[in-house]
């Protein structure tokens, strides 16, 4: 483990002899293109666009609720926002932008891969993703509007009765689509990090944001058929005549929750290892230290994976008809996990030369919101208080502490590697005007909804009582939707700003991994030479010949905390 | 291999024995079938790269050793530009707006899926540059 290494020379952009790939420009290069850089923007494109529409659902949801008897939108339009915001959200941005966007151009280059496994099953999945979400989106444009049965679409309401419309079809459609494309992109995660690795990228070298995504590869590959057969079955309740989930046919309404739960909540942790990943590579770049704990955190991330299988029915307790010791004993077992992580970031900043760039203030912001949502997930999994809070915005609170962190995790991700995909830094005075205005924004937006829950007040109603502290409340709650919207702008500004102002070069964090040793952006199979790989950190081994790599667990402060 | 194969073997095992526990205290069906379905998946292909761990030579990505010349040769077929997923793509899109919109679109649907599926299918084939 104690190789020297050649001194760094401009070693990654040397043999001009590789040969040049001469594709199609233009549109055609968009829609031919199998190379896993360009879907990956594709994928990171459509995301955002798909959090901007989301967040306008929320906005106007915020607005229509900044007063009691709210009239900006009807009751019946109220019930197409909610239940198409959390769909966006959910199924049409942070996973696709979890595993389609990032993912998709960062994992291959990270263990020193020319591309993804299977490259055209990749444009494949992003096709799929598309079409999915633009058959969603298409239900506001029939004539009964929208789906409007919440976007977990619960039986009965969801049957053909009690939601007619093609709204809802287009809804299903859409998952389908989409859950295809989130199954193709667990296979092609999957083959490619146990299959291309470079030389000397053992398993236990890949950086943890590969292991986050390895981990989620496997959680979308047990959990996305379960939605897909689900799914296929509600239509044909809608549709043929079945009554999978209905009483009146000897039915069994309450499967199609434990259909979508086994799905859903695994899901939380397909959305949230992801960002978990870049945090963990962003923490220790800008604290000038290996990250504490590696074993650790890859283990914490497979126990996550494993107990994420057994605690669907906490989503279900008051149903009344679940095992609530077992899945509340599971539910509590999993902030264990998610402890070693939280203590893992912090010994990593410990002691660090930190760096307080955009990255790392975003993925600051992300652990202490990700914290807060996660103490208040802990008071959910007992049933006790769980039956107290269920259905009020105690709930809505706690999961959007939860996705608010992930998008200030994703938000550090596209600051961090954004140079790295589009060879250009970003704007770091606005970069970091948007951070404190998304993380002040965030904290504004659940801390009174945490309050109203525990007051009773629930969720998915368009109206709400004339009470002067509840209006209040929602009037702070609304304040801080428009601070986050005004960040979401902000990054749109910043990215006009920076447009093609400031070369990044290789590596401009003096960052650890592989992807930082290529150039910016990466060429066409993204490397013309690969360093020895020694140890998790390659491209920081090759920058700094005058440390030896380390073996894990023998983390020399004295060696490493430069 | 090793490290892959055990991943996925102990993902099953738990699965497994969280399965048996569940299902014989709960009685409720669904989660004991999912459960089982999800062990399958661990031990299936985990079984399969325990098997093949036993039978080859480490690979150059397992060795911590390995250097980069160990790697030289050709890694696999990576076909650079293909408007088949695209054609692929639309005709699920028109497959799945028959669902909704009547059942004459399975028409073009099933049209551009086979179109695909024989164009790609052939330009794989081909190999190389396609």
């Amino acid at each position: 483990m104690t190789d020297v290494l050649d001194p760094p020379v401009d070693f990654a952009h040397e043999e001009p002899a590789h040969e040049e790939h001469h594709g199609p420009t233009g549109i055609l290069k968009w829609i031919t293109t199998t190379d896993h850089k360009v879907i990956g923007l594709s994928y990171t494109v459509t995301a955002v666009v798909m959090l901007v529409i989301g967040g306008l659902f929320a906005e106007i949801i915020r607005g229509q609720l900044a007063t009691p008897n709210g009239t900006l939108v009807s009751l019946a339009q109220y019930n197409e926002l909610f239940t198409m915001h959390g769909s966006v959200m959910i199924y049409l941005f942070a996973g696709p932008f979890a595993f389609g966007a990032l993912a998709n151009i960062i994992v291959p280059i990270q263990i020193g891969a020319p591309d993804m496994a299977f490259p055209r099953l990749n444009a494949l999945s992003y096709w799929l993703y598309l079409t999915g979400s633009i058959t969603m989106l298409a239900g506001f444009f029939t004539a009964g509007g929208a789906a409007n049965f919440g976007w977990v679409a619960y039986a009965p309401l969801s049957n053909s009765l009690n939601t007619p419309g093609s709204g809802a079809d287009l809804w299903i459609g859409g998952l389908l689509l989409t859950g295809f494309s989130a199954i193709f992109t667990g296979v092609n995660l999957a083959a490619t990090i146990f299959y291309l690795r470079a030389p000397g990228m053992t398993m236990f070298r890949m950086p943890i944001f590969t292991w986050n995504l390895l981990v989620t590869a496997i959680l979308i590959l047990l959990a996305f058929p379960v939605l897909t057969a689900g799914l296929i079955m509600l239509y044909a309740d809608r549709h043929f005549g079945t009554h999978i989930y209905s009483v009146a046919g000897g039915g069994v309404p309450v499967l199609w929750q434990h259909i979508f739960w086994f799905w859903g909540h695994p899901e939380v942790y397909i959305l949230a290892l992801p960002f978990f990943g870049m945090v963990t590579e962003i923490i220790p770049v800008f604290s000038r230290k290996p990250v504490f704990g590696y074993k650790g955190m890859v283990f914490a991330t497979l126990s996550i994976a494993a107990l994420s299988l057994g605690v669907w029915a906490h989503h279900m307790f008051t149903t009344g008809v679940v095992l609530l010791p077992f899945f509340s004993i599971m539910s509590l077992l999993i902030a264990v996990p998610t402890g070693i992580k939280i203590f893992n970031w912090i010994g990593t900043m410990w002691r660090g030369e930190i760096w307080f760039s955009t990255a790392m203030l975003m993925a600051i912001g992300f652990v202490v919101t990700f914290l807060i949502g996660g103490l208040t997930g802990i008071y959910l999994a007992s049933p006790p208080l769980d039956f107290f809070t269920h259905d009020t915005y105690f709930v809505v609170a706690h999961f959007h502490s939860v996705v608010m962190a992930l998008v200030l995790g994703g938000m550090a991700g596209l600051y961090y590697w954004g140079p790295k995909i589009t060879g250009y830094l970003l704007n770091e005075t606005i970069g970091k005007i948007q951070f404190w205005l998304l993380f002040i924004g965030t904290q504004v937006f659940t801390i009174p909804l945490y309050i109203l829950g525990l007051q009773g007040m629930p969720r998915r109603m368009a109206v709400y009582p004339h009470d002067p502290q509840w209006q209040n409340l929602n009037d702070w709650s609304s304040f801080g939707a428009v601070l986050i919207g005004l960040s979401t702008l902000l990054f749109v500004v910043n990215i006009a700003v920076s447009w093609k102002k400031h070369p990044a070069g290789d590596n401009p964090w003096d960052a650890h991994t592989l992807e930082w040793f290529t150039t910016s952006p990466p060429p066409h199979h993204n490397f013309y030479r690969l360093p020895q790989i020694r140890s998790e950190r390659p491209t920081w081994d090759y920058n700094h010949p005058e440390h030896h790599a380390l073996a894990h667990g023998k983390h020399d402060p004295e060696a490493s905390a430069q | 291999m090793k490290v892959e194969a055990k991943i996925l073997l102990g993902l099953g095992l738990f699965f497994g024995l969280m399965c048996a526990v569940y299902w014989n205290w709960s009685l409720e069906n669904a989660g004991g079938v999912m459960m089982f379905a999800a062990m399958l998946l661990g031990f299936l292909p985990g079984g399969y790269y325990y098997w093949w761990s036993r039978r080859m030579k480490a690979r150059p990505e397992d060795d911590p050793t390995a250097t980069q010349e160990e790697g030289a040769g050709v890694v696999g077929a990576f076909p650079g530009t293909s408007i088949w997923p695209f054609t692929l793509g639309m005709g699920a899109f028109m497959v799945v707006l028959a669902l909704v919109f009547g059942i004459w679109f399975l028409v073009p649907g099933l049209g551009l899926v086979v179109w695909a599926m024989l164009g790609g299918t052939a330009e794989g084939r081909r190999g190389g540059h396609v």
